[in-house]
């Protein structure tokens, strides 16, 4: 047996070359890769291709995680067919999964209603905006601007309960990452770098430029659906004041 | 028909088999450390798998019953006494109402889980009753037992229950090994990236625990795993048991409270039916690792599972 071949190994498909790779990640679950670089193309395949597997119900499969450029499924090996004596779970299931997979259309996950998600930029609740604006070499009405003015993918969710990844933003609004994080990131901060955004939905340690907060709840567990946004949504981010903060702070308090 | 908190303990949080289908959302798999000895605690007790387990950290807590029960300790031994005296493990013992349940001090291991029988009456937060403490949810009010807590029980026990011997001795060896053993792991999906002395640092020498480990992860301690070349990796789903490699090239072991997905590249990853062993494992101690192939991995958690399923249908009734 030969200890260095097998976690790495592809399986093979019947077509030459298909667009994604089905890799092991451990004896619990496998990896479908779809493009090695983070663009938004193979995100929108990955969370394509996710949506049809979660839907396919496979035997075995726990979890369904779309991420950047991949799709993470956990399964239970023992609740896999096998097709032969000789399979093992991981290749059982890598076949149904290619069976899936040959059926996922590029597009389909291109039609989504748009979530609007208000945000008070600057001030106490965006001190890294002045920052992120001189980086960038814009003003900051500029960053508010780039940041607010269209709707855009949610492109996974991880890190924490309910925390998107958002993007991808202007080319304009790609700072790096804080040089030093912060160890409490206050729930609802909205951070940017590298044309990307997250939303804090609570109290975190951070190291993304901090540029504004929402009012929103983006997680509550006692909440029939525990999380604001899931992977494919749509967002848009709609600039409101210091004063409306307050006011869908409160009203989202008295609602409870 | 509840448990009083009399003492709390150092860490008791109520632990399930995790929680599933949320991954997607960010939201943490969590579940009992050593599922072994949650799944035979639940077992030894007539309990379906998926109950909820007391697990127990380094020191237990006292745990007042106001009622009758049935109960298995299984795990790490920190010394259970019942009203006083020693109480067996791995074995069905019964509690009479108004007698302390209480540990003293560590004699192997770091994790004990406690079942009763009938299980105890919990809410489930997205389809279970693991807590997660830094989710602040699950469990005893999303938080660790505190003092003056009152734990309810689903049932009461109605007369003695005959204990079951060690069903444990029905798994296979060679799924038990023993504490000192290299702990299997297959190879990760960025194996290739590291350096050849990496890898051969990875399976030729020990890791020492370190100080911060948790529920969370294990830092591991050791040589330095290098990268053959700096790479740029997009986030992505990680497992329990997956080592992730940050750029200090010190190995981070993902345990039960994981972030769902990350951007470290990964080394290698635990095979499942080993990961009891480390989380039996206290911080200070050391590790040593050995490679199998995926087969290999997911022959012997097959195994493990035909014997579960044999000890779980010989006893469970709910």
């Amino acid at each position: 047996m030969n200890p260095h071949k097998d976690a790495s190994m592809p399986v093979e498909y019947a077509t030459a070359n298909p667009p994604w790779q089905i890799v092991p990640s451990g004896d619990r679950c496998l990896i479908i890769e779809f493009a090695a670089t983070a663009d938004l193309g193979a995100n929108r395949k990955a969370r394509a291709a996710a949506a049809k597997i979660s839907a396919a119900a496979l035997p075995g499969v726990t979890d369904v995680v779309p991420a950047l450029t991949t799709v993470g499924v956990h399964y239970r090996p023992c609740a896999v067919p096998l097709a032969a004596t000789k399979q093992i779970p991981f290749e059982a299931l890598a076949s149904l999964m290619e069976g899936v997979l040959h059926q996922v259309e590029p597009s389909s996950c291109a039609a989504s209603s748009v979530i609007e998600i208000p945000v008070c930029y600057g001030g106490e609740y965006g001190p890294d905006l002045e920052d992120v604006a001189a980086a960038c070499g814009l003003t900051p009405a500029q960053v508010i601007e780039l940041h607010s003015e269209a709707a855009i993918d949610v492109m996974m969710l991880g890190f924490a309960p309910g925390h998107p990844y958002v993007g991808r933003f202007d080319e304009r609004l790609a700072p790096p990452r804080r040089a030093t994080p912060r160890t409490a990131v206050a729930a609802g901060s909205i951070g940017l770098a590298n044309r990307q955004t997250v939303i804090y939905p609570m109290v975190l340690p951070g190291g993304w430029n901090l540029i504004g907060r929402t009012p929103l709840a983006l997680f509550d567990p006692d909440r029939e659906s525990p999380c604001l946004l899931a992977a494919g949504d749509r967002v848009r981010f709609v600039p409101i004041t210091v004063a409306q903060f307050a006011s869908i702070q409160a009203g989202a308090a008295g609602a409870q | 028909m509840n448990i009083e908190v009399i003492k709390p303990g150092a860490l008791s949080t109520f632990q399930d088999l995790g929680r599933s289908g949320y991954q997607h959302l960010g939201v943490p798999a969590n579940g009992a450390m050593d599922e072994r000895a949650h799944r035979l605690a639940n077992a030894l007790v007539g309990n379906a798998a998926a109950r909820a387990t007391l697990e127990v950290t380094l020191m237990g807590p006292s745990l007042l019953f106001h009622c009758a029960a049935v109960i298995a300790v299984t795990g790490a031994d920190l010394d259970p006494t019942v009203a006083g005296a020693p109480i067996a493990m791995n074995r069905a013992v019964t509690v009479a109402a108004g007698a302390v349940l209480s540990f003293g001090k560590r004699r192997s291991g770091l994790r004990a889980y406690l079942a009763v029988r009938g299980g105890f009456a919990l809410t489930e937060v997205m389809g279970s009753c693991s807590t997660f403490v830094r989710g602040g949810y699950g469990g005893a009010h999303g938080k660790p037992l505190r003092k003056g807590d009152l734990i309810g029980l689903r049932e009461a026990a109605t007369s003695a229950h005959r204990g079951r011997d060690l069903p444990e001795l029905a798994m296979p060896p060679e799924i038990l090994a023993t504490m000192g053993d290299p702990v299997r792991i297959v190879q990760g999906r960025e194996w290739d990236y590291f350096t050849p002395e990496a890898k051969r640092t990875l399976v030729g020498e020990t890791f020492r625990v370190g100080a911060q480990s948790d529920r969370m992860g294990y830092r591991l301690e050791g040589t330095p795993l290098k990268l053959a070349a700096p790479r740029e990796m997009p986030s992505e789903a990680v497992g329990f048991g997956t080592i992730q490699v940050p750029a200090d090239g010190q190995p981070i072991l993902l345990m039960a409270d994981r972030q769902t997905t990350g951007g470290y590249p990964k080394i290698a990853h635990v095979c499942s039916v080993d990961l009891p062993r480390l989380a039996q494992t206290i911080p200070g101690e050391f590790v040593s690792f050995a490679l199998v192939d995926l087969a290999q991995a997911q022959r012997l958690l097959l195994l493990q599972e035909r014997a579960f399923a044999a000890m779980e249908n010989a006893t469970c009734r709910n």
